[in-house]
């Protein structure tokens, strides 16, 4: 994994519910600091693409999914407690 | 026409299960459109419940279901179910989904979250299939990852209330603590208690090295419900319900048609034999020849054509047609024939519920008419004191159901001071006829005598009689009473020769008197002719007396003319003096 590389990113989120929202919100800000200018971000509303979230076997919203780089990864949550974000993904809170 | 359109509204309101029992005890169902919560500890059989009410749906209510499994993965329960005569496969794709929502073990989780996803999903799948009912696994799984109570009250409320906007009949099922299943309200979902309409608690406990399973309805709002624990087995088909008594089922049709007991002289002390359709029941000690004459009833039962089960507890199948041979009772040839089926403790056996269970699916694979259970009291036996006399009433409900003519044994207990004991069953209250063997003691001698203790309907003989076994069968004989006493087996016979005995003296008594009688009559015969003759001599010689005496008064006259004539005188002159 290069330092370089770029994230990947679809958001999972069920309409404008309150956790949906919080992690939209999260997870632009994470990007912002952590990610700037290596980050993609999609949103996909599962009320609005149920075939999609069934294909990615997403139960919980909101649920990030990080396709790129490998491995795939998945974080299920309002991302709030960013710490736990930053571990899943491997970014270390010091390193940008 | 009112009351029609009534029940037809009662009924709608639920949705059936299928389940053997539980819908008897809801009176229908499950709540329809609403949700029914089911608890249980580990192991109690709530996948079990909550997948057969879908299969059942799917395959005879016409209601496609979708499975959603928090824990064991959707494989698991499938392979699991492959053990129950429910032919799942068929069902999969189009009647019966499956949705794997088990929470992955390394799942990253940073923040609250909520069950959109999921429900997008099956809103989507839900609509495809044309869904009515939904059951949700282990809810209680992915609810722990909530991070506050709060959060687990905002999802629930949030499936309830997608479960009630798409009218779907949904099961929830929920792990309770295994020691105490009615604490549910203190623990952490005790607040679903209070949403759901339906509420089933499941209980699976150990009795004495016996398992015993439990279910009772908690509540069932706006209906009537059994409210009593009602005890069931996971049998082939899935859950069996143990119901009492059913509405409607209670009185079977009554006959009066009657069938051997397969002993000549018993349906001749019975009245014709045992009602079809009865319970009989047979109680003696170890060895007094109950298996024996419930063998002839199998036998009798057979070469009738009825199909037979023998369910034999104590010994092996082929050894009962061993032993019952060796007194003319042969079984052997309706195993052959396919009429009689045994089966023993090998093929039956567990808690006196999976007892039950097994006997009535051997009955119904068979298509029997006649049942043995040979002894019943077995089901008394360790561990099932409690639930036996609940089982007993129901094998009695079932076979009278049924139509099974039904032969029980029962071994009284040696120690007992009764001799007539009961066992703990109490079948003896619930039997039609009651027939109790016992061992009488007498000079040495150990014999079998037979007595009709009750037998409704029936007028029957109060007589106790002796039971003889020989290699042609079995026959009863008449016991002899003496002084008091009961005489059987040598004391009888030796009684019955003593009277032949006396017979036959009393028959040449007889005989003789009749000759020596013979013997006087003819010689008064012979006496009253003599004397008959005497008289008819004595007349004669009396006649010619008379006649000679005429004759010489007449010749004395002629005489005395005849000298006077001669002596010239007056012959007037002496007749003037």
């Amino acid at each position: 994994m290069g330092k370089r590389s770029i994230f990947k990113f679809q958001l999972f989120v069920a309409a404008d519910s309150q956790n949906s929202v919080q992690a939209t919100a999260n997870l632009g800000a994470l990007c912002r600091k952590y990610l700037p200018g290596r980050h993609e971000i999609e949103i996909v509303d599962v009320f609005l693409e149920p075939k999609r979230a069934l294909a990615e076997d997403i139960r919980m919203t909101p649920t990030l999914l990080k396709t790129s780089p490998r491995p795939v990864q998945k974080i299920v949550g309002n991302l709030s407690q960013t710490q736990r974000v930053l571990d899943t993904l491997g970014l270390i809170a010091g390193a940008a | 026409m009112k009351a029609d359109r009534l029940r037809g509204a009662a009924a709608s309101t639920k949705a059936p299960t299928g389940i053997a029992g539980f819908d008897e005890i809801t009176g229908g169902g499950l709540p329809r459109g609403r949700t029914a919560l089911v608890q249980g500890g580990p192991g109690s059989g709530k996948t079990i419940f909550s997948l057969q009410f879908l299969v059942n749906g799917a395959r005879h209510f016409k209601e496609p279901g979708i499975f959603v499994a928090f824990e064991e993965t959707s494989q698991r329960i499938m392979a699991n179910a492959e053990s129950f005569d429910w032919r799942l496969p068929q069902l999969l794709r189009k009647q019966l989904l499956f949705v794997d929502a088990q929470p992955q073990p390394d799942l990253a989780q940073s923040g609250d979250f909520d069950l959109c996803g999921m429900l997008a999903g099956l809103e989507a799948q839900a609509a495809a299939q044309k869904t009515r009912r939904i059951v949700f696994d282990a809810l209680d799984i992915v609810l722990a990852l909530l991070p506050d109570l709060a959060a687990r009250r905002r999802e629930i409320y949030r499936l309830h209330d997608w479960l009630l906007r798409r009218g779907l009949t949904c099961v929830m099922t929920l792990k309770a603590a295994p020691d105490e299943p009615n604490s549910v309200t203190q623990q952490p979902y005790g607040f679903m208690q209070f949403m759901v309409d339906c509420s089933v608690i499941l209980n699976h406990s150990v009795v004495l090295g016996v398992s015993q399973r439990n279910l009772r309805v908690q509540k069932y709002r706006g209906s009537q419900y059994d409210e009593n624990e009602s005890p069931f087995v996971i049998g082939k088909m899935g859950f069996d319900v143990a119901i009492v008594r059913l509405l409607g089922r209670a009185d079977s049709a009554v006959t009066n048609e009657r069938v051997t007991s397969g002993v000549k002289r018993l349906d001749t002390m019975l009245g014709g034999g045992y009602y079809r359709a009865a319970c009989v029941l047979i109680t003696g000690f170890p060895g007094t020849a109950k298996t024996t004459l419930s063998g002839a009833f199998a036998d009798a039962a057979c070469r009738r054509g009825e199909r037979t089960l023998f369910v034999s507890f104590d010994s092996d199948g082929t050894e009962v047609i061993r032993n019952l041979s060796s007194v003319g009772i042969l079984l052997n040839r309706h195993v052959k024939s396919g009429v009689l089926r045994m089966a023993s403790s090998r093929t039956v056996n567990g808690s006196a519920e999976m007892c039950l269970v097994r006997i009535k699916e051997l009955a119904q694979a068979h298509g029997t008419r006649c049942l043995v259970i040979d002894p019943v009291s077995v089901l008394s036996q360790f561990g099932n004191e409690i639930t036996a006399y609940g089982v007993a009433e129901r094998l009695i409900d079932w076979s009278k159901a049924e139509r099974i003519t039904l032969v029980c044994t029962s071994l009284s207990n040696e120690i007992s001071e009764r001799a007539e004991d009961d066992t703990l069953l109490h079948m003896s209250a619930m039997a039609d006829t009651w027939i109790h063997l016992n061992y009488l003691v007498q000079a040495g001698e150990r014999n079998r005598g037979m007595s009709i203790i009750k037998s409704r309907g029936t007028a029957h003989s109060n007589q106790v009689r002796e039971l003889i076994l020989s290699n042609e069968g079995v026959t009863l004989a008449d016991i002899f009473t003496a002084g008091g006493e009961v005489l059987m087996g040598t004391m009888r016979w030796e009684k019955e020769s003593a009277e032949r005995v006396a017979v036959e003296v009393a028959a040449v008594a007889r005989k003789l008197k009749g000759v020596t009688l013979d013997a006087e009559q003819a010689e008064l015969g012979v006496r009253l002719k003599a004397v008959q003759t005497e008289f008819i001599a004595k007349q004669i010689e009396k006649t010619l007396l008379a006649r000679t005496t005429a004759s010489r008064k007449a010749e004395v006259l002629r005489g005395n003319v005849r000298m006077r004539e001669l002596r010239g005188g007056d012959v007037a002159a002496p007749r003037r003096r």
